[in-house]
């Protein structure tokens, strides 16, 4: 089960970071379709945070199709935000990044450059 | 029409040094964690024993759940839990729960002593050995055992040390899941109640100074950062300037020309509390 953890110096709104965490857990496989995400009696005694915020929270969700209430028995996830495997695309990157290096571009100018990409494509 | 877990009209309370409260109007719905928020002597203990009807208003009325606190004294659905979190220091914590056995009609025995269990204090302990923690924990237990709908605390977190804090806040939040109680917490460390509270009721010289729901005032106010040559927009709760710039928090939207963010909690109550002690002086 997901354990979430609240930063309340972040200066992001306390439901957003539960569901970006959330989300976050999906991407990476952590959570799966099916999986009970903690009541919300679970979270605030482990947080301290108001129970209204994770209702909202997991509303949020719900409306993005990535969970489910059922009645009495929780909220379970009901869709995948699993990417397919970039095993290949992950080694091109590897190899562009070792010679952006090999050619003296240093991390600042790479990052910017990586940036820039992907403003333009995504 | 919505029944409000407390509803103050017109409501004042005067003092023989002065006005404690004076022309008070809010409205708190039901299921809402509000904070109650004002420097000391702002009015915020005398607006919870009004609320008890401990105190009987100058002026004006406060209902509780629709009712105003009459003769028979405190809503029975209203429990209130005071800053000096008052136990008989010689009784032991089971003699004190007893004692909320006896002195409250819609006493909840089991669940009373579920959260003195959960709280790990010997029940065959004085009172007076207690931590501040346990302390709170126990007077917790017996402001909850009535099964109230709408819970008042004042500076409950006050005189903890932080591990207490939130031991008591995650106890707290956790009952409020379960039964979806009002809950008012006053306290004059806002960072406490920061992800805690979603309304807010702010006091300042005994006057309501700001009201509502916390992410709509949030949304609704901006920090703003500009030239001092710039036009001030409407709604200025409080401007400083330095030689060049100037810095604005207004309840507006966007304004061109200056640069805008939504504040925090502490940023927009500590500036209508500043702004409140600069008219004041």
């Amino acid at each position: 089960m997901i354990e979430f953890r609240i930063d309340r110096r972040s200066g992001v709104a306390t439901y957003q970071q539960l569901v970006d965490q959330t989300k976050h857990a999906l991407r990476l496989g952590l959570l799966r379709p099916g999986d009970q995400l903690p009541t919300a009696k679970q979270v605030v005694a482990a947080t301290a945070i108001n129970p209204n915020t994770v209702l909202k929270a997991y509303r949020e969700l719900e409306r993005e199709g990535l969970v489910e209430g059922k009645r009495g028995m929780g909220t379970f996830v009901s869709a995948s935000l699993a990417q397919p495997d970039a095993g290949e695309l992950r080694e091109q990157l590897t190899d562009w990044v070792r010679r952006a290096r090999a050619d003296g571009l240093d991390r600042e100018y790479v990052e910017a450059l990586f940036k820039a990409e992907l403003d333009a494509h995504y | 029409m919505t029944t409000y877990a407390l509803d103050a009209t017109a409501l004042g309370m005067r003092y023989r040094r002065g006005w404690g409260l004076r022309d008070c109007e809010f409205q708190l719905p039901t299921g809402r964690i509000s904070a109650l928020i004002g420097p000391n002597g702002a009015g915020k203990s005398t607006l919870m024993r009004l609320a008890t009807g401990l105190l009987r208003p100058t002026t004006g009325s406060i209902r509780v759940l629709g009712e105003e606190p009459g003769r028979h004294g405190t809503h029975r659905k209203l429990a209130f839990l005071a800053q000096d979190k008052p136990l008989y220091r010689g009784f032991t914590v089971a003699e004190m729960l007893r004692a909320g056995a006896v002195l409250n009609p819609s006493w909840d025995d089991e669940y009373a002593w579920r959260l003195v269990r959960e709280a790990d204090v010997p029940p065959q302990a004085k009172v007076g050995t207690l931590s501040g923690g346990q302390r709170t924990r126990v007077a917790l237990a017996i402001a909850l055992g009535r099964r109230p709908e709408v819970v008042l605390l004042d500076e409950p977190l006050a005189d903890l040390d932080p591990l207490a804090r939130e031991d008591v806040m995650r106890t707290l939040m956790a009952e409020v899941a379960d039964s979806g109680m009002t809950v008012v917490l006053s306290s004059h460390v806002i960072a406490d109640l920061d992800g805690v509270c979603d309304h807010l009721l702010l006091l300042a010289g005994g006057r309501v100074r700001l009201q509502g729901d916390v992410e709509d005032l949030l949304a609704q106010h901006r920090v703003l950062i500009g030239s001092r040559e710039l036009v001030m927009p409407d709604g200025v709760v409080e401007a400083r300037t330095t030689e060049r710039q100037a810095t604005v928090i207004a309840r507006t939207g966007p304004v061109p020309g200056w640069e805008a963010d939504e504040p925090s909690l502490e940023e927009l109550a500590m500036a209508y509390l500043r702004s409140a002690r600069a008219v004041a002086a």
